[in-house]
């Protein structure tokens, strides 16, 4: 009897050995499958590798010399188009001698970009400081104010265009959404039907008919004698779509918020603006942020579609750099892969911090 | 006409309701009134009559013959049905590399976890008008000219000017194959509902898979053999300028084929990646307790849960395809928002067109939609 209820000794825990060696079996060639893909990547890397080396770097040309791009094209890359024709491929057709307009007003976006994902900058303050710097960044661009001299909005182009129409798109889009996810949830069946309408017809259709639409029709709702800038029209588009798919966002986040949160600011006397603007929004943007940056890269990414309707963003301002000029034209590719580069940087940044802030808020809740 | 306010909805109104329905009202009733009068003075004619004019114009492929004396709903057929291949092809090819790419991220092999990591951001970082440029401009500037196209045994052409191929000339052969097709299934399906089917005798359900892909392939062998074994294909060949004869593929269309689908995997490999991490670990170890073989396990424990999660956003990123195909406007592919937006230009029917393009891409959101409720049904039947 006794014997039985000895207590079975208890193991040494095996010692953990992470010598490299051990690793990288562990890693490439645990069973024979996996030693096999190790293989044939490895096989692959190996075959692709150096002439991506060669082209992207060994033989590339840096100089800005179309003779020598020509000379090495099929086989080095001709990054000299970058140097040639950087100026018009980030600012367009922007005044030469006025491009520090344009730089200036980049600094700013990126600037406005970095405050907002402070978090401790999330409070009143942003509903200031956003218009703020819209306006300023459009008096900066446009000028006739100041001592600034005018610059027409044909003549805008390149990174700042990019960054202006998402940013402001997004600024405008933010209070339409937060309005139509509301309104999506109003006890008022005849609003949470519109609301309901427009969210989806919006999301069923692709942005450029959308784009389409705005500069088609709403030369044909204004009145008589009004035009309309191109810039404007574009700008009303990107925010009605973006609006559409952040009042999915905010919705998620409204649903969040738990219906015991609302009764308690009920049973303490808050008026019903009061109880959305100072108890539900609050908490539910919060957990709405990670979707808002998502949303933000979306829109971002998506402003590349406004050289369709004649606009010239860095997509476009890259086929007017490079489609007039016999010389660089061949070079084109590393045109693209410049502006892609670009691209990348600033939507990984973004979706870095929105995984980021995920995380926090995992913990927090 | 709405239907009048009763007063119980009346009542629910709040203030700030009224005004804002007033106010959308006004500006509604205002832009309105500005467009009739602008489409009168400009003489722009509304109503759908155009659609059964001239439309005038060419296009540049389509799968049936159009010629620019047709109407223009005959244009809009054109350019739906190349919305519709290319985003069919684009929905299937990018599923294959995308659950590729997602399951290939619980490797146990690092590298190949690396790779596929890299191609994901790389993928899903990059705005697709600029990839879909890119595409357009490796096939029609780095690509040989059709006279000196690369050429790949079995009348395989890759040139400037797309990709050429052999296709089977029609004969009544075929026919049978097709209907031993038909019949394979049949037979394969009937395996399945045989009610003495081995189910009943051991207790062990019978694969459905197997005999299908025995049944299948055999009917249709069988049929093919049956109908005098029809091989007669029509070969391309290189012309003076172009490459004449068989099947083709502008590059256009491969251009945003390829755009399309290599896009949209990186995201549906994160669709099929969320889908496989929501099931627990604890899952597959209690599937291996019951003696599970690793292939069951997948199929039977994992796969259905793992699908209940991924097929929602699944089909949002199907539904994004098939809208991201109007990107086509960009290259000259003509879809339908190319085609429209062309109508436009030639008609000054911009509410009516663009009216249209609601129409069908909200039918075809609708028809997708339900298909893949359709295609989930299953697993919504054994949901907990």
């Amino acid at each position: 009897m006794q014997e039985s209820l000895n207590a079975i000794p208890a193991h040494v825990a095996p010692i953990e050995t992470k010598s490299f060696a051990r690793q990288v079996k562990i890693d490439f060639f645990s069973t024979p499958i996996n030693t096999l893909i190790s293989l044939l990547l490895l096989g692959l890397l190996a075959w692709q590798l150096p002439s991506f080396l060669r082209w992207s770097v060994i033989e590339a040309v840096w100089q800005t010399d179309p003779a020598l791009c020509q000379a090495a094209a099929g086989h080095g890359a001709c990054w000299a188009v970058v140097r040639a024709k950087y100026r018009l491929i980030l600012f367009g057709f922007y005044p030469y001698d006025q491009q520090w307009r344009p730089l200036l007003a980049t600094g700013l976006l990126i600037g406005l970009l970095f405050y907002s994902s402070r978090r401790s900058c999330w409070n009143r303050w942003l509903a200031l400081v956003w218009p703020f710097t819209l306006g300023l960044v459009f008096i900066l661009m446009a000028g006739h104010l100041w001592g600034l001299t005018g610059v027409p909005t044909e003549q805008w182009g390149g990174l700042p265009l990019t960054l202006l129409l998402s940013v402001s798109a997004i600024a405008t889009a933010f209070p339409l959404g937060v309005i139509l996810a509301l309104g999506r949830r109003s006890p008022n069946a005849r609003i949470s039907q519109f609301c309901v309408l427009y969210i989806e017809l919006i999301r069923g259709i692709p942005l450029i008919s959308v784009l389409f639409m705005t500069s088609f029709l709403l030369p044909i709702v204004m009145p008589e004698g009004t035009s309309i800038d191109v810039l404007f029209r574009v700008f009303i588009g990107l925010s009605l779509f973006a609006g559409a798919y952040l009042a999915e966002v905010v919705r998620g986040g409204l649903q969040s918020v738990r219906q015991g949160q609302i009764e308690a600011a009920q049973s303490l006397g808050l008026t019903a603006l009061s109880i959305q603007t100072n108890i539900v929004l609050p908490q539910a943007l919060t957990v709405a942020i990670p979707g808002l940056v998502n949303s933000f890269i979306g829109i971002f990414k998506d402003t590349s579609l406004v050289t369709i309707v004649s606009l010239y963003e860095l997509t476009g301002t890259l086929g007017m750099a490079l489609n007039s000029d016999a010389l660089w034209r061949p070079f084109k590719l590393e045109g693209y892969i410049f502006i892609a580069i670009i691209y990348f940087i600033g939507c990984y940044a973004m979706s870095a911090y929105s995984l980021k802030i995920e995380a926090q808020l995992k913990h927090t809740h | 006409m709405p239907a009048p306010l009763s007063a119980k909805s009346v009542a629910s109104l709040n203030r700030w309701s009224v005004v804002l329905i007033v106010i959308s009202l006004l500006s509604l009733g205002y832009l309105a009134h500005n467009a009739a009068h602008n489409m009168q003075i400009r003489g722009i004619h509304s109503g759908f009559g155009f659609l059964w004019e001239s439309a005038g114009f060419d296009i540049g492929e389509s799968i049936f013959s159009f010629d620019s004396a047709d109407p223009y709903w005959v244009a809009i057929t054109v350019g739906l049905s190349n919305t519709l291949r290319v985003a069919l092809l684009g929905i299937v090819l990018s599923t294959v590399l995308g659950v590729m790419i997602g399951v290939g991220r619980f490797s146990p092999n690092k590298l190949l976890r690396a790779l596929c990591r890299l191609y994901v951001d790389a993928m899903r970082n990059v705005p697709l008008l600029l990839q879909l440029l890119m595409w357009y401009w490796i096939i029609t500037q780095t690509l040989p000219l059709p006279e000196e196209a690369w050429h790949m045994s079995g009348g395989f052409y890759l040139s400037k000017a797309g990709f050429n191929f052999p296709i089977p000339v029609w004969e009544n052969g075929y026919l049978w194959a097709l209907i031993g097709c038909g019949l394979g299934l049949f037979a394969g399906l009937c395996w399945r509902a045989y009610p003495g089917s081995p189910f009943h005798k051991t207790g062990s359900t019978p694969s459905l898979l197997w005999p299908l892909l025995v049944l299948i392939p055999a009917g249709t062998l069988l049929g093919w053999l049956l109908g005098g074994a029809p091989h007669e294909a029509q070969f391309p060949h290189p012309g003076i300028f172009t490459i004449e004869g068989g099947g083709a593929l502008t590059p256009e269309f491969l251009a945003i084929l390829f755009a399309l689908t290599f896009y949209t995997a990186g995201f549906i490999a994160e669709v099929v990646r969320g889908g496989i991490q929501s099931v627990e670990r604890g899952q597959w170890e209690a599937a291996q307790c019951l003696g599970l073989n690793r292939i069951k396990v997948i199929r039977l424990i994992i796969l259905p849960q793992a699908l209940r999660v991924m097929i929602p956003p699944l089909t949002n990123q199907y539904l994004n395809l098939t809208k991201n195909s109007s990107l086509a406007v960009a290259i000259g592919y003509p879809d339908l928002v190319s085609i429209l937006n062309t109508s436009i230009n030639q008609t000054g029917r911009a509410i009516e067109c663009v009216a249209l393009i609601m129409a069908c891409y909200l039918a075809l959101s609708l028809a997708l939609a339900s298909f893949m409720h359709w295609v989930a049904r299953p697993l919504k039947q054994s949901a907990h």
